[in-house]
């Protein structure tokens, strides 16, 4: 519990409008997308790096945990309070504060919006690439923490990939860049690496240096139907066999389709299993021929249509295919688990058969799509948590589903995080040396384990 | 029976994603949790578990919402939040009772009579007691009130109402639709020439115009403030007034009264009185807004006498947003001789009114509208035209507030002008 003497601080440090302790707004974040709550003891607010230094420092001195929090959508509980603190809100610093066209490279406050930024430089004729599902409301400094993906990974790569440089504020309460606005640079640590995916137990963020690129020319959306799931896969690794590599290769498997269809009527072929989602892009006379080799290529592997978008408006019907998934998972059940295991691109086949297996076992619908491209595959585990014990079920299918990833040479997260709800099974992946490696690196920079305690690592 | 009881199971489909935070014009301005969707859900699903009551933060929270429903059409859930927030209001005025300001909505909107004193009162004194602006678009006035904010501009009352200059049942041709037109208050006292609009165009098709005196006021407002008694009052007298003739169709112009009787009727009133839901059920079937209608009925602006040259942009009310009017309003108006219309940037985002919503949170409102408000100066319109006089109102005061010289048009209005 924090006493009246340390909220006077904190009412001091960033005044009193930005520290909130009514019950209202300690239960309003004291959540985020994994439905998981834990109530803090205050909710700030600060509005700039000095005030976050200060409110580290006076974490250190009167012991009480601190929890930077974006817009609160993770998966897996990285910004929740458990055991109780201060949640410290990022979102007043929402700043873009320069893009550099003839550098290429643009500096932000981790509280801008991810889509405000995408479109802030593409108005300048630049990209963004790094594109997650939540990017309308989610903030670039959550992307940072978490290093969070997306469809275009495929080709682009994720968030790390673009972060060149980074302001943090230490969890003792110092204020530290790293890296810079070079595109090279060997001297030291690379601290950048080291903090992007994080989860806000190493620093809490205040500014980020990003890479940005040329908006490419133009773009080719096409949607590929297959008469079963290895077709699907083997055409991924075709694909990329026959040196393409396109912005976005979406896979959606056969339960995904029929809880689409069931909502939305689709109106796929009967003998439709599997779907990719295949964009390129770029030079427009490449994106032709890519389109060209891609169909040629495909056609052997039980390719049952082939549809190629003529515009922007048939390009976003075919994209609301995959759009329509999120809300018809629904209808299976009302409560999921939403894992975003990664294995190697070739090794996709593999791993949805063994999550059909796992699925028959336990008899729990389990609903596969994501990005096949990258061998990111989004695991729907869905259950109903009133039906008793479904849940407990689900968590001995997705502990089995984690292992048949480990088992193929993959992850058991591609861009959501540990944060809590992953803790359990990270000595599945990594070894007791590897554990105590990282912790070793936590202590050095956390001694009184002040900022996101409790995250990531086993209890 | 705690209100909340009767949307446990729309609470429990929220899956706290976040995704509303995109969307919700509140949270843009607050920027803040407790004011966005996924936190009154939260809040509510507190509440029926009892970890929160009803006090003073709960109820400055559940009156963070303009009831502009963005956050439902956008929810990967169907989480019906406008539908939550109004029940959760209900309980606080249940457990509460109503606020001073809403105790005086309720009186004065349940009393017709009252009302029409009230604004020949305003209409004839009001230049005396407020400040009158000097404006290059017609009289404006500026109210002194602390209360409902120094700086707002607000429109001069018409002298005499609408439903009082008009016969009860204007006949028109045998053979074509018989309508009955729900006035709305907003242009029964204020916007006058939206409802002269009205009779115009349909009389023009060959309508019959049926325009029952003893309508009331739809009940937002007392809606907006959880005062379902008075709404349930008002719906039954409406009902009963628009029941009286045998119509194809109750015809509304005023977005906001078209959201009363097609949808909030029936899911605030019809749910919790299974013995209105019938009759209920039954207007809100043949309710249709004016845009939609005229479409319908084949209408085409044109005619022989176009007025001058009229650039204009179009501002979705939320309440045809919402019901998927947003389309048929730009077809017609694209379609007048002499109109161009530019698409402005966020045409779909609420001007910042939600009922009461701008009397209590005056600024927030005024935050919200500001944007509204560039937005229609960039495009360089001379009118923004909307289909709500709610809105109209709005972005009446935003636009003057920033001095801009916009006028501020209903679509009725600038497709009458080819009748002239």
């Amino acid at each position: 519990m924090l006493t009246s003497s340390i909220i006077d601080q904190l009412k001091a440090i960033i005044g009193p409008e930005n520290v909130a302790t009514d019950r209202q707004d300690l239960l309003c974040y004291g959540y985020d997308a994994t439905q998981m709550e834990f109530l803090p003891d205050a909710v700030l607010h600060p509005g700039s790096p000095e005030e976050i230094a200060a409110i580290l420092k006076l974490a250190n001195r009167e012991n009480f945990p601190v929890f930077p929090r974006g817009a609160g959508s993770g998966f897996t509980g990285g910004a929740l309070p458990k055991g109780g603190g201060v949640v410290l809100v990022t979102t007043r610093l929402n700043r873009i504060l320069r893009i550099d066209t003839e550098n290429l490279i643009a500096e932000v406050e981790p509280g801008v919006v991810t889509e405000q930024f995408q479109q802030a430089v593409e108005r300048l004729g630049l990209f963004y690439p790094p594109d997650p599902a939540s990017l309308k409301f989610s903030t670039l400094g959550g992307n940072v923490a978490e290093n969070a993906g997306g469809p275009r990974a495929v080709k682009y790569g994720v968030t790390r990939d673009f972060v060149m440089g980074l302001e943090v504020v230490l969890p003792t309460g110092e204020i530290i860049r790293t890296g810079g606005e070079t595109y090279k640079g060997v001297v030291g640590y690379d601290l950048t690496r080291l903090l992007v995916g994080s989860e806000g137990t190493l620093g809490v963020i205040t500014k980020i240096i990003f890479k940005l690129l040329p908006f490419p020319e133009a773009k080719k959306t096409m949607l590929t139907i297959f008469d079963s799931i290895d077709g699907a896969a083997r055409a991924v690794s075709t694909i990329v066999g026959n040196k393409i590599i396109p912005t976005t290769l979406e896979f959606m498997d056969h339960a995904t389709l029929q809880c689409v269809d069931r909502r939305f009527t689709l109106g796929l072929p009967a003998t439709a299993r599997a779907v990719l989602l295949i964009e390129v892009d770029g030079d427009p006379e490449l994106i032709e021929k890519q389109t060209a080799k891609i169909h040629e290529v495909v056609k052997p592997l039980g390719l049952v249509e082939f549809k190629v978008a003529k515009d922007a408006a048939e390009a976003e019907a075919l994209w609301k295919v995959r759009r329509l998934v999120s809300p018809s998972l629904r209808d299976v059940n009302p409560n999921k688990y939403n894992e975003d295991i990664v294995v190697p691109r070739s090794k996709v086949p593999d791993v949805i058969r063994s999550i059909e297996r796992i699925q028959q076992r336990y008899d729990i619908p389990i609903v596969n799509f994501g990005h096949a491209g990258d061998g990111n595959i989004h695991v729907n585990v869905m259950i109903d948590k009133e039906i008793p014990g479904m849940e407990e079920k689900a968590h001995q299918a997705i502990e089995e589903v984690f292992r048949a990833a480990l088992e193929l040479g993959g992850t058991m997260s591609g861009e959501h995080g540990v944060g809590l709800a992953k803790q359990p099974f990270i000595p599945l992946e990594l070894s007791p040396v590897q554990i105590a490696t990282m912790q070793s690196i936590k202590k050095a920079l956390d001694p009184h384990n002040i900022l996101n305690p409790g995250k990531m690592f086993p209890a | 029976m705690d209100p909340l009881k009767r949307v446990e199971n729309e609470l429990k489909k929220c899956v706290k994603c976040g995704a509303c935070r995109a969307h919700c014009p509140a949270f843009a301005a607050l920027q803040r949790e407790p004011a966005v969707a996924r936190g009154k859900v939260a809040l509510a699903q507190h509440l029926l578990k009892g970890d929160i009551t009803l006090d003073d933060q709960t109820y400055t929270a559940m009156s963070k919402c303009l009831l502009c429903g963005s956050c439902v059409e956008k929810c990967p859930n169907d989480v019906p939040t406008d539908e939550i927030v109004m029940i959760a209001r209900e309980a606080l005025a249940q457990q509460r009772g109503l606020t001073t300001f809403h105790q005086a909505v309720g009186r004065v909107i349940r009393n017709r009579r009252l009302m029409s004193f009230g604004a020949l009162a305003a209409a004839i004194l009001g230049p005396l007691f407020f400040r009158k602006v000097p404006a290059t678009s017609g009289l404006r006035l500026r109210f002194p009130l602390p209360f409902i904010g120094t700086k707002r501009h607000i429109p001069q009352l018409a002298r005499t109402p609408f439903l009082a200059r008009h016969p009860e049942v204007i006949p028109g041709e045998p053979g074509k639709p018989r309508i009955v037109y729900f006035v709305g208050c907003m242009t029964n006292f204020v916007y006058t020439e939206v409802g002269e609009a009205a009779l115009a165009l349909f009389r023009h098709l060959g309508c019959t115009v049926i325009i029952p005196k003893d309508q009331q006021c739809c009940g937002l407002p007392a809606m907006s403030g959880g005062d379902l008694a008075t709404v349930r009052e008002l719906a039954e007298k409406n009902l009963a007034a628009l029941e009286k003739y045998d119509a194809d169709y109750v015809m509304t112009a005023c977005a906001t009264c078209g959201g009363a009787l097609h949808k909030f009727y029936p899911a605030l009133i019809g749910k919790k009185h299974p013995e209105l839901a019938e009759r209920i059920g039954a207007i809100a079937a043949k309710t249709v807004d004016a845009a939609q209608l005229l479409q319908q009925l084949g209408f085409r602006p044109g005619g022989t006498a176009a007025g001058d040259e009229l650039t204009i942009t179009y501002h979705d009310p939320c309440h045809l947003r919402t019901r998927n009017i947003t389309r048929q309003p730009r077809e017609l108006l694209t379609a007048a001789p002499g109109v161009a219309l530019t698409e402005m940037e966020g045409a779909d985002k609420c001007c910042g009114l939600g009922g009461t919503f701008n009397v209590y949170h005056y600024e927030t409102s005024l935050k919200i509208n500001e944007a509204k408000s560039a937005a229609i100066e960039r495009t360089g319109a001379a009118a923004v035209v909307t289909g709500c006089p709610g809105c109209m109102m709005q972005l009446s005061d935003g636009l003057k507030q920033r001095g801009a010289r916009t006028r501020v048009m209903h679509t009725l209005e600038v497709l009458a002008r080819s009748l002239r």
